[in-house]
């Protein structure tokens, strides 16, 4: 006697091994296998489904697989929808069986009652393959511009699928989606807008794939452009609507759907001047009124911070996104900062590559980030090591003329704590920033010497031979007090740090004489944070450094002493 | 887009898993039958892996993990762990919303429920996840029309 569905998960929950449970399994699956082979239709439905519990438990199950075929061929409903269950879970749309469904999906796509209709749409828009796609498409069109609404969303979201899988159909259906953006469901509303966001994507693969001229002139492109106002309209409704309880989440309209308009904004302002500028105005306004206290409300100004650093936006919007991302950044939940951290690392990338628009607009942008320098710092001494990664990513490309000393023993301070694995990492960039940014021969040298204190033995090459190409190239006063400073640090040192005590010998060999003699320095008083991490005393009092001169028997054995750990 | 849906206790166990495309294969063997095995070997280990993952996050961490070609976006709700995988540059925030909505769901047509519900009525959690969710995309955003949907699909059974 066939078991229920109940019973058999009743039954497995009740093993208390792993064996019992595979026994268990087993014998029902040879049940279910015999009750196959003959044909025994009764129990098919309740077969199917105990065969997709097994599957979620991890059993294989493929011998199931024609099973739901012939399932989903019944012209009972429950019968129908099971096998339909079983075809979305136990194929994928690599399996050749698929094949064998299309002529069933298709009886099922023109059927009269639009659950079934739907089941076909749901499993087309999971499974379907290339072939199929082709083949269907136009039955699928059909419920585009089907009566119910429930219909309607579910092709468009199928329809999405059949053109990722044949670009070549994308042009046939543009003019759809100009009819479905005036429905007034949101469900068609947001499938739609998904619709759009993956033919301007499938758009924008071809006519880099065919050489367009320019991708303005393509026909969809065009199209679409002439939806903008549509779009602007939409979203401004959805903003001034009053509360709406079906749509409601903390408070704010449909946030996914704003979501969504805000992505194909953003895909079709890019590059493009006009569409730029009849939604400036509208961002503005996403970015002004949204409510910050919920998750949903951060998600939209997210969305929209994103589309206003992609799209020709004016130079006030450009500011007032990065300071939403200042505020994000202050923001105790990690979600958002890490969020801020990932995308302000992005917009510094793009400011930095933009050669057209003038200084001024790169410089107020730039500037609106160093006022949040001090918040980056901070997230880097963050317990959660996504968000420290990230905040190092910024530094990188915050580093500039006036903050380098600053932000290079920020560097260094987090250079004592990080994980080995990214420590050489972090040396080669703080070699980039010291080469780029150095405001002396001194500090330079100061602070290769002291990254080489902390990581020595994880920098390459490329560093110790850096260092000491800085060395030779400086002053005789420069040699000397690195001379003597390495020393110092090789003698403290147990050993472990193989790149200090490479450069700190070359030193030795080649400016030994330097070290008979003894060395003063005194810095100026305003020499600012890198005191603090060479000497644990007080930054603003001139500390005199001295290093005493040496006998030459001393310099000898501390070699020796060195060498021979 | 959304690549998988997962749903998995503390144990590891699987309670939902909804593929949206294959998952990526690390080798290319003919026949569908082999095919199929791989799939499915390839599945469990990636699902295996998530929840490695997942389950080793600290409370005070994001809720965004970066794995191969894609982005996790999880959430803990009491003895559950809702995991969904997107595309890189997708929005993290709202997803997460996405996650709520979706628990919101079951809430509502389980009235509070609880991981047993989810373990006994299986096929019925997967039939409001394919009304809330299509090719890896949201479609439908009021709860109100697909708790409807889905209560007149209970009828027709």
């Amino acid at each position: 006697m066939s078991m229920k569905l109940r019973d058999l998960i009743r039954k497995v929950r009740a093993c208390k091994t792993a064996s019992e449970e595979r026994a268990v399994i087993a014998k029902e699956s040879a049940m279910i296998r015999t009750a196959i082979r003959e044909e025994q239709e009764h129990y098919r439905h309740r077969n199917v489904a105990k065969l997709l519990f097994m599957h979620m438990l991890g059993y294989p199950t493929h011998f199931g697989q024609l099973e739901c075929m012939k399932l989903t061929a019944s012209p009972h409903f429950p019968e129908k929808r099971i096998g339909y269950l079983g075809m979305m879970l136990l194929l994928s749309e690599e399996a050749d069986v698929l094949m064998l469904a299309t002529n069933s999906l298709k009886n099922d796509l023109n059927s009269e009652i639009r659950f079934v209709a739907g089941l076909a749409l749901c499993a087309i828009g999971n499974l379907a393959t290339a072939d199929m796609s082709r083949d269907l498409a136009p039955e699928v069109d059909k419920h585009l511009k089907s009566g119910t609404p429930y219909l309607r969303k579910k092709a468009c979201l199928s329809m999405s699928r059949c053109l990722t899988k044949c670009p070549e159909m994308v042009e046939d259906f543009v003019e759809r989606v100009v009819t479905l953006l005036k429905d007034k469901s949101h469900g068609v509303l947001i499938t739609v807008v998904q619709l759009m966001t993956q033919i301007l994507l499938i758009d924008a693969q071809t006519y880099e794939e065919e050489g367009y001229d320019d991708i303005s002139e393509t026909p969809c492109r065009i199209a679409f452009m002439r939806l903008v106002p549509v779009l602007v309209k939409l979203l401004r409704n959805l903003l001034s609507m009053g509360y709406s309880p079906e749509h409601d989440v903390g408070g704010i309209s449909d946030p996914f759907l704003q979501v969504q308009i805000l992505t194909v904004l953003r895909l079709l302002g890019t590059g493009n001047n006009e569409a730029s500028e009849e939604m400036n105005d509208v961002l503005a306004q996403v970015a002004t009124n949204t409510e910050t206290s919920k998750n949903a409300g951060n998600a939209i100004l997210y969305e929209c911070v994103l589309t206003i650093m992609a799209v020709e936006s004016e130079d006030s919007l450009r500011v007032l996104a990065i300071n939403i991302l200042g505020r994000f950044l202050l923001n105790r939940d990690n979600n958002i900062r890490y969020v801020a951290l990932n995308t302000l690392a992005k917009c510094i990338v793009e400011q930095n590559n933009r050669e057209d628009g003038g200084q001024d607009l790169a410089n107020s942008a730039a500037s609106a980030l160093q006022r949040h320098r001090t918040t980056v710092v901070d997230c880097l001494k963050d317990p959660d090591v996504s968000i420290r990664q990230r905040a190092l990513e910024l530094i990188y490309h915050l580093v500039n003329q006036e903050n380098v000393e600053d932000l290079t023993a920020e560097l260094l301070n987090y250079l004592v704590l990080c994980p080995r694995e990214h420590r050489a990492d972090i040396c080669t960039r703080v070699l980039r920033v010291v080469d780029r940014f150095s405001p002396g021969d001194r500090w330079r040298v100061d602070t290769l010497i002291t990254m080489l204190t902390i990581a020595g033995r994880e920098t390459t090459r490329e560093v110790q031979s850096a260092t000491i190409v800085y060395i030779s190239r400086a002053a005789e006063d420069i040699q000397s007090y690195a001379t003597h400073k390495l020393l110092k640090a090789i003698r403290d040192d147990d050993g472990t740090q193989l790149g200090l005590l490479n450069v700190g010998i070359w030193c030795i060999g080649e400016y030994g004489d330097l070290l008979l003699k003894s060395y003063t320095y005194t810095p100026p008083s305003s020499s600012g944070a890198l005191m603090e991490v060479t000497d644990a005393t007080n930054g603003d009092i001139p500390v005199t450094i001295s290093f005493m001169g040496l006998e030459p028997s001393a310099v000898v054995r501390t070699v020796e002493d060195v060498t021979g750990r | 887009m959304i690549r998988f849906f997962l749903l998995q206790n503390r144990q590891g166990k699987t309670r939902l898993s909804k593929w949206y495309v294959p998952p990526p294969s690390n080798n290319n063997s003919n026949g569908s039958m082999s095919n199929s095995n791989n799939n499915e070997a390839e599945k469990a280990r990636i699902e295996a892996e998530v929840h490695r993952l997942v389950t080793a996050r600290d409370k005070k961490y994001t809720n965004f993990i970066e794995y191969n070609s894609y982005k996790l976006i999880y959430r803990r709700y009491a003895g559950l762990f809702f995991t969904i995988a997107v595309d890189m540059h997708d929005n993290e925030l709202s997803y997460l919303e996405t996650i709520h909505l979706f628990v919101e769901l079951l809430d509502s047509f389980f009235s509070n429920v609880c991981e047993l519900d989810i373990v006994f009525n299986f096929n019925k959690v997967y039939s409001i996840l394919d009304e809330f969710m299509l090719a890896g995309e949201i479609e439908e955003t009021s709860k109100r029309e697909i708790l409807d949907r889905v209560k007149l699909l209970e009828k027709m059974e």
